[in-house]
């Protein structure tokens, strides 16, 4: 049962992880870029919600109102304003000014902040819980997981049943023809990086009230994002959902078997994948 | 003599360093169809790429309807009522035969053309409508690549080697379907290996010789001499 138990809440944990990998799943699909700053950003969000549901005295699921236009927009003027200059053919200039971009925001938000660990008050949603089976599952990692099917949902569902989507997939497919067809790119990946970090700004929220953050907490939760986009393959949304519970289970079971190796196992499951089906688990089939 | 559709005066080309187009002067005039032949390298396809706006150029090489246009991207262009059925058909692999004729229609021009109107002109697509654009075959795919141009409702529109790589009997069947394409008002350029073919669907033809204009007139007054002097430039 405890096992049983831990496998439970792996996968409960891997909604949250799903919900790091979905943003940047998303943006890798359409435009092959690898954003180093995702992280950050999440951590960025996380800021948000919690300034605005303490000037406003709401519950920070409630401020989402406010983060997730604030983030999307921000999404789309980074794209237009800066990331869009560094798309070319070569894969080294996005990651380089992502990088920086991470730094940046680091150091804004330890300047605005401090290093001191925050953290925002869902009151009672924080500790509720209920039975299942035997099993007792928090109310807040149930939330958490459904959200991510949602959005995993959701993109989905954009992505191919709407005139956005079938943007995305052609410019994604060839970004001449696409042009061809009226699309401008450049206004088509501010879109899709609006997309993501409206996205980013529900893992940040759900961060934020499941435990403390810092300023610096960002690349850990990139490592985790890249990780479940990894191990459910590149460009394939569902996979991305599967690959966070993989990992969010394999730290849940490294921890049931010895506390200091929550980490290590999930990284070491993420290796295992990697080297035994280098594309993932779930690929893209294309035609 | 009426303001012709398009009209390029003195355009250059560049691919970095190296210079593919040295001053071409053409015009197309409203309704009729132009073919551009020429061998390998002559500089077609850049000169398509040009007039779409895959490629920049100075703003006043090429006129549209009086406006220039040469310094618009492709999609500033397309919205103004040029599309290009691109050569090797390109047709987006992760979107279904149906997904590529609408992503055409997007720019959402009005005219003749709709996913009905494409599919009456080619029933075989609407058969195969919900497949991936991969699974047709290459006759097939070209017909979705002219029906995701159309689908734009365009005024100008430019074929790039619609016949390249199509076994024989395709060919014939689309430049059959042809007249009904171009019917109506729409102007064309087609760009053509196959002499024959471009000579009799149009009505002037243009030759380019290593990136300059060597021939221009009447399709039906061209001798073979003359046309192929200046597709070799054999004297």
């Amino acid at each position: 049962m405890e096992w049983l138990n831990a496998i439970v809440q792996g996968m409960l944990l891997g909604g949250l992880y799903a919900l790091f990998a979905a943003g940047l799943s998303l943006i890798f699909g359409v435009m092959r870029l690898v954003n180093i700053a995702h992280g950050d950003l999440i951590v960025l969000a996380a800021y948000f919600g919690l300034t605005t549901s303490v000037a406003l005295g709401v519950h920070p699921l409630l401020s989402l109102v406010a983060v997730i236009p604030v983030m999307a927009g921000l999404g789309y003027l980074l794209q237009r304003g800066v990331l869009n200059r560094t798309l070319g053919d070569d894969l080294l200039p996005p990651l380089l000014v992502t990088f920086g971009l991470s730094v940046i925001i680091q150091n804004a938000l330890l300047e605005a902040f401090t290093a001191d660990p925050q953290k925002m008050n869902a009151g009672a949603l924080e500790t509720a819980s209920f039975d299942l089976g035997g099993l007792t599952l928090g109310v807040l990692p149930v939330m958490t997981f459904a959200v991510a099917v949602a959005v995993v949902a959701g993109l989905q569902w954009v992505f191919y049943h709407t005139p956005l989507g079938r943007a995305f997939r052609a410019t994604s497919d060839n970004q001449d023809i696409a042009q061809l067809m009226g699309l401008n790119k450049a206004h088509v990946f501010g879109l899709a990086m609006a997309l993501s970090l409206a996205v980013v700004a529900i893992a940040g929220l759900f961060l934020g009230i499941r435990t403390s953050f810092d300023p610096s907490i960002g690349g850990g939760r990139l490592i985790f994002g890249f990780e479940a986009v990894i191990i459910g393959g590149l460009g394939n949304l569902w996979g991305t959902l599967a690959g966070g519970v993989i990992l969010g289970v394999a730290q849940t079971v490294g921890a049931k078997i010895d506390p200091g190796w929550q980490l290590l196992a999930g990284h070491v499951v993420f290796l295992f994948i990697l080297a035994v089906r280098p594309n993932g688990l779930f690929p893209r089939v294309d035609g | 003599m009426p303001e012709p559709i398009l009209d390029i005066r003195g355009l250059e080309a560049f691919y970095g360093d190296f210079q593919a187009l040295y001053g071409v002067d053409l015009h197309v005039n409203e309704g009729e169809v132009l073919a551009i032949i020429g061998a390998n390298g002559a500089g077609k396809s850049t000169l398509l790429r040009s007039i779409s706006g895959l490629m920049r150029n100075e703003a006043e090489q090429v006129r549209y309807r009086g406006e220039p246009i040469g310094g618009l991207r492709a999609d500033q262009v397309a919205a103004r009522g040029i599309a290009l059925v691109p050569e090797g058909r390109q047709l987006f692999p992760s979107l279904s035969v149906e997904e590529n004729l609408m992503i055409g229609g997007r720019i959402g021009r009005a005219g003749p053309w709709s996913l009905e109107a494409v599919y009456g002109l080619f029933p075989i697509l609407k058969e195969r409508r919900n497949q991936a654009s991969t699974s047709l075959s290459g006759g097939q795919q070209q017909m979705v690549a002219i029906g995701r141009a159309l689908m734009a409702n365009p005024d100008l529109i430019l074929f790039d080697e619609i016949s390249l790589g199509l076994a024989p009997i395709i060919i014939r069947d689309i430049y059959t379907a042809l007249p009904g394409i171009v019917g109506g008002g729409m102007s064309a350029v087609i760009v053509e290996q196959d002499i024959t073919k471009a000579l009799s669907v149009s009505s002037r033809v243009y030759c380019l010789q290593e990136g300059r204009v060597s021939l221009e007139g009447a399709s039906n007054e061209l001798s073979r001499e003359d046309i192929s002097r200046a597709y070799f430039g054999i004297e």
